[in-house]
């Protein structure tokens, strides 16, 4: 690999200079971030343990986070409702590296739990069980942070197994 | 005119027209909506308007700014306001909506398209927009030094007020003018203004700079659909034909351009062909007071010529959408039929470093006066 110094080299001007191989320039914009009509009535609903859902008229599908319109449709998903705290493993992963600034032992379990109710998979981890047990198809149900109940999804621990026979795969083959 | 159905012969150039406009209340902040929810009610407006639905579009492309949003790609969540199902033919750039219209314009030159969905949003409410707007600057030696958007507008406006092209007064006939244009649209932010005296008693902003002599902070969304040919007949009764656009960009460092003169803006607008006849009005993406000094020199705009009707980027400007509103404003006065011939510009960068021309035409025969 060419160096600074080897680069300047070619130039006569420049010979015997120092050459500048770094530049240290901290920027900092601040922002109040607003995450808009749906997802501030989902959020401040997980304090109280509450999952708030929004169904589209248009195609009738259920999404979980809400953001205020069908992505499918393009129309404002304006049906209110709320779900249950359980659901079905539709993908899952165990990760084995941990990620920078993320407070989680390795191994974990990631996975997509559909909500009972829900078209969309709800982003979660899989807990209490052996990983080699997970399953697609496999009944789960919401652990809630008791100490961090808050208007965000750390609210929810993870998903632990409910024990109940794994669901039927025509219930969610069309939402994994 | 013989009529709005020729092909451009020398160049082969496919007709092409602004069918449809729609834009958003501009505010100050739109703090309960996401930027979804403060674009998708001009969609379907602006979609309304033609009878169109999103899967019927040949082709979709948006402009918006990452650095203004504090998040990285959130155009993507704007697009749920679209429908992109089944998948779309979809473009995004990081600039203002009218160059998302001029690659949109492209692409219906190229056949593959006859109909697109040019959109652009931008809410400066979550952060500070002097200070987002820096970032656009030199990395190395000028964004160090932080110099805001109003700073900067300010050194172009002492430059011109010290060549003798404008003065104080001026500027504030200029902001007068604009916002009580304004009163008539009621999209605009700021409408309506106190008297050139009361302005002028004002402190500076930033020196020669007053509060009056910058645009507003704005929050909003507009939106386009261009159709090519028999499509933009079949779906507005008169189109606004892009009869030329053309975009040009200056140095990246304020420092070496001569700040009271748009020579980029002079070519595009002989490229877009906007000095072979006169206009009935103007759009200008002028957001400070002195640049519409700088851009009527550039364009041969006389006072005779009314410019920004609507108000201007002195009565709403949001940042990203401004320069789109810009041709939709002037498409907007030939649907009506206030006007035949009106040029629409747009701008991009510090101090008017690139510049976007577009000359739209009705057809033959609704010429009138803007509002």
């Amino acid at each position: 690999m060419t160096t600074a110094a080897e680069l300047l080299a070619g130039i006569p001007e420049l010979a015997g200079v120092e050459p500048v191989t770094r530049v240290t320039i901290p920027a900092r914009l601040e922002y109040t971030y607003s995450p808009g009509s749906a997802q501030t009535r989902f959020l401040t609903a997980l304090p109280d343990k509450r999952l708030l859902a929004e169904r589209c008229p248009r195609c009738t599908r259920v999404y979980v986070p809400p953001r205020g319109a069908c992505p499918t449709c393009g129309i404002a998903a304006t049906e209110q409702l709320e779900l249950p705290h359980t659901g079905t493993v539709t993908t899952f992963c165990i990760v084995n590296i941990a990620a920078k600034g993320l407070d989680v032992e390795v191994p974990y379990c990631y996975a997509y739990v559909l909500l009972d109710g829900a078209n969309v998979g709800l982003h979660a981890r899989i807990g209490d069980t052996p990983y080699a047990d997970v399953r697609i198809g496999q009944r789960v149900e919401a652990v809630w942070n008791e100490q961090r109940l808050g208007p965000s999804l750390a609210s929810i621990s993870h998903f632990r197994p409910t024990g109940e026979p794994d669901a039927d795969p025509e219930s969610y083959r069309r939402w994994m | 005119m013989s009529g709005t159905d020729h092909l451009d012969a020398p160049t082969g150039l496919r007709d092409v027209a602004v069918v449809a406009f729609a834009q958003s209340s501009h505010t100050r902040r739109t703090d309960q909506l996401s930027e979804v929810e403060l674009l998708m009610p001009v969609l379907h407006d602006v979609l309304k308007q033609t009878g169109l639905t999103a899967n019927r579009i040949g082709f979709t492309c948006s402009g918006s700014s990452d650095y203004l949003a504090g998040r990285a790609f959130s155009f993507t969540m704007a697009l749920d306001g679209v429908g992109a199902w089944p998948p779309i033919s979809e473009s995004h750039v990081e600039m203002d909506g009218a160059w998302a219209l001029y690659e949109a314009w492209v692409k219906l030159q190229t056949g593959e398209a006859d109909t697109a969905l040019v959109y652009s949003y931008g809410k400066s409410s979550p952060g500070s927009v002097r200070d987002v707007l820096t970032r656009q600057l030199d990395p190395y030696t000028l964004a160090p030094l932080w110099p805001d958007s109003v700073a900067l507008a300010a050194l172009q406006a002492r430059a011109l007020i010290d060549a003798g092209h404008t003065d104080e007064r001026r500027l504030a006939e200029t902001a007068v003018r604009s916002r009580r244009a304004a009163t008539a649209n009621p999209h605009a932010q700021l409408r309506g203004s106190a008297d050139v005296e009361e302005l002028l008693r004002q402190p500076y902003e930033v020196e020669p700079l007053r509060r009056h002599d910058c645009p507003p902070i704005s929050d909003g969304a507009a939106a386009v659909i261009l159709a090519a040919g028999d499509s933009a007949r079949a779906l507005h009764v008169n189109p606004a034909w892009i009869r030329g656009i053309d975009h040009r960009i200056e140095a990246h460092q304020p420092g070496v351009r001569d700040l009271t003169e748009s020579p980029s803006t002079r070519l595009a607008a002989t490229a877009a062909g906007a000095f072979d006849a006169p206009f009935d009005a103007a759009e200008l993406h002028a957001p400070f007071t002195a640049q519409e000094i700088v851009l009527r020199r550039a364009l041969d705009l006389g006072d005779g010529v009314p410019v920004n009707p609507s108000g201007g980027p002195l009565a709403a400007n949001p940042v990203m959408a401004a320069g789109l509103i810009r041709i939709g404003e002037a498409a907007a006065l030939i649907h009506r039929g206030e006007a035949r011939r009106v040029l629409a510009h747009a701008t991009s960068g510090p101090c008017l470093q690139q510049n976007l021309v577009a000359v739209l035409e009705g057809a033959a025969g609704t010429e009138g006066g803007a509002r």
